[in-house]
């Protein structure tokens, strides 16, 4: 947990709110990897297994983020989002499906009365290279069509240069212009380098009114690992010791298998704590996972281990 | 200083040995052939093999439902790569896997001898037929779709073909009793054809099949085509029969198990080979081995207009 207490005007300068950030305490990289990798040999089997899946689909953001996105795909991705496996009414729906945002409108209409929420990435995302007023209309659009959740990204080139000013004035613009709607921030830890930046960033996020710190876009290599989800992890748990408020963490990108999705779900309850085992908390943003755990959900209940030609292609 | 020295000497002259120790031979493992690497079975378990007559010959991994599993994946991983070759250029891979075990003839026959318990005359028979089974079913790869095909003659202005398609994984329960020559006759038509494999070996005689697969993986087959498990047939028959990314069974090696596993096998609508009575593995092999693991795709192509 950091030593300095936030003064209210940590972000009155950029000196002030570099000397904040920089006065944090450093990340143990190996200690980081190694916790990681202890943690991700924890075995869950049988009834553990069967409730993790289930808690693991109603965390699931479905996403399709592809220039080729069409209105029938985020209407078919929108029946799958409500009723994952049409075979198996017990399977809970999952969290979100997350679109760009020109397709918000259609995700709406198509996610009417599911229950289930439509995310859209705004601020002219993956890259985040526009003038403000761009990705403030970005959002404002997003949201007048009826998302409610908004994935933003930083501006890494900013941070990188230390700019955190700019970087934090943005989040707080953009959290305003979403008048209600949650704000996603993407750190984008691929392009951060090191796991001090992810520290840094999380923190910057978080004060500057993040309701979520999101891993990654999913177009930058490395996308979400366990060790960057752990230093987040650290992050809204010591945000919420000295401010009382719960941030939450989506990881995104690259989660493809159950084992997978398990191995996060250990994480946050080691690392978080039980509280963010929820999906107003916790989100993996991902696309062919939820196929992976409905094929183990299946095999958990039927005993007979099933194949991707009984469920849809996405 | 001088008693040192002579200590030293002496102790030196009482550990002198009397002779050269005798060289320890280096034993193989026997192992799985999965993904075209050889792993041990995840359960860490082996059982022990003996010839017919009681003697113990070797240690074979003994497979779990979670190696059927993984072998599964990479079967189906290696389709795709599979099935885009050329029939001629899989038809030149069988061939490859001929030539590499007749360069190995004498190990071979020495390991078919032992896991039998016959005589080296009827282990060479064995062998050289096992040879050229490789180079009869190289020869069919590019052909079968002549023979399985057909231009249909249609009452429309189209031309209609039919062209034979693998099914995709094949579950293949090799025969109990012929090691090496049945463990070909089965595999061979299967991946001729362009399918890929998932092969139990004979229970009591695996240890052929394990040293064929040294042989599969210096032929430029490419890895997960033919993963061979070893172990008993009743533990991993009942995985592969209900495991809805397998789309093919073959019950050879089933025994007092293949009406249940055909029963298993039909929730998932698999292709399932039932050869009843037992196969004579010595005489000239039915086209069915390949067929019975084809579907028939029949494209109308219109003429003209």
């Amino acid at each position: 947990m950091p030593s300095t207490t936030p003064a209210p005007d940590i972000a009155a300068s950029n000196t002030s709110l570099r000397a904040y950030l920089h006065g944090l305490p450093g990340v143990d990289e190996v200690g980081a990897r190694e916790r990681a990798a202890q943690l991700a040999t924890r075995s869950v089997k049988t009834t553990a297994k069967a409730q993790a899946i289930d808690l693991a689909i109603r965390m699931v953001d479905l996403t399709t983020l592809e220039g080729a996105d069409t209105p029938g795909k985020v209407r078919s991705l929108a029946v799958k989002a409500a009723h994952p496996d049409p075979a198996d009414r017990s399977v809970p729906p999952v969290a979100a499906v997350c679109v760009y945002p020109d397709l918000v409108a259609v995700a709406v209409e198509a996610l009417a009365d599911t229950g289930v929420a439509v995310a859209s990435v705004a601020t002219a995302f993956p890259s985040g290279r526009s003038p403000l007023a761009a990705k403030l209309s970005d959002t404002r659009r997003a949201v007048a069509d009826g998302a409610s959740e908004i994935d933003m990204v930083i501006d890494r080139g900013a941070f990188l240069a230390g700019d955190y000013r700019a970087v934090f004035d943005q989040i707080v613009a953009v959290k305003d212009a979403c008048a209600g709607a949650h704000l996603k921030v993407i750190l984008e830890t691929g392009e951060l380098v090191t796991y001090d930046n992810v520290r840094r960033a999380s923190w910057l996020a978080m004060h500057a009114g993040a309701d979520f710190i999101k891993t990654s876009t999913g177009k930058v290599s490395p996308a979400a690992t366990p060790p960057v989800t752990l230093v987040m992890l650290e992050a809204v748990r010591d945000f919420h010791a000295l401010t009382g408020r719960r941030v939450g963490v989506k990881p995104a990108g690259g989660i493809r298998t159950t084992k997978d999705a398990i191995r996060y779900l250990v994480l946050v309850n080691e690392v978080a704590g039980a509280a963010w085992l929820d999906p107003a908390l916790f989100r993996l943003g991902a696309s062919s996972l939820l196929n992976d755990l409905l094929m183990q959900r299946a095999k958990l209940s039927t005993g007979v281990y099933a194949g991707p030609d009984y469920y849809t292609l996405d | 200083m001088g008693k040192d020295d002579k200590t030293r000497g002496r102790a030196r002259a009482v550990r002198e040995p009397a002779a050269q120790p005798a060289r320890l031979v280096v034993r193989k493992t026997y192992k799985l052939y999965v993904k075209g690497a050889f792993p041990r079975s995840e359960s860490g378990r082996s059982y022990p093999v003996t010839s017919p007559d009681g003697r113990h010959l070797a240690n074979a991994a003994l497979a779990s439902r979670k190696d059927a599993r993984d072998a599964v994946v990479a079967a189906r991983a290696a389709f795709a790569g599979w099935v885009g070759r050329t029939a001629y250029n899989r038809g030149q891979i069988l061939y490859r896997v001929a030539e590499m075990l007749e360069g190995r003839r004498a190990q071979f026959v020495d390991e078919v001898a032992a896991a039998t318990g016959g005589d080296r005359r009827s282990a060479e028979t064995a062998v050289d037929a096992a040879v050229d089974r490789w180079v009869h079913y190289a020869g069919w790869s590019d052909k079968i779709a002549q023979v399985a095909g057909a231009a249909n003659p249609v009452s429309g202005p189209y031309f209609n073909l039919s062209t034979p398609e693998p099914s995709g994984v094949v579950a293949v329960l090799a025969p109990q009793d012929d090691p090496l020559l049945g463990f070909v006759s089965v595999v061979a038509p299967v991946i001729a054809t362009g399918n890929t494999a998932v092969v139990v070996a004979s229970e009591e005689r695996p240890l052929p099949a394990i040293t064929l697969a040294e042989v599969l993986a210096t032929s430029d087959l490419p890895g997960g085509v033919v993963n061979i498990l070893t172990g008993r047939t009743a533990e991993l028959a009942p995985t592969l029969a209900a495991h809805a990314d397998v789309n093919g069974l073959d019950l050879t090696g089933a025994g007092g198990l293949a009406a249940e596993l055909e029963q298993s096998a039909a929730a998932t609508l698999k292709r399932v080979m039932r050869p009843r009575p037992a196969p004579d593995w010595a005489a000239k092999p039915p086209i069915e081995r390949m067929t019975r693991f084809l579907e028939t795709k029949t494209v109308w192509h219109p003429i003209g207009v």
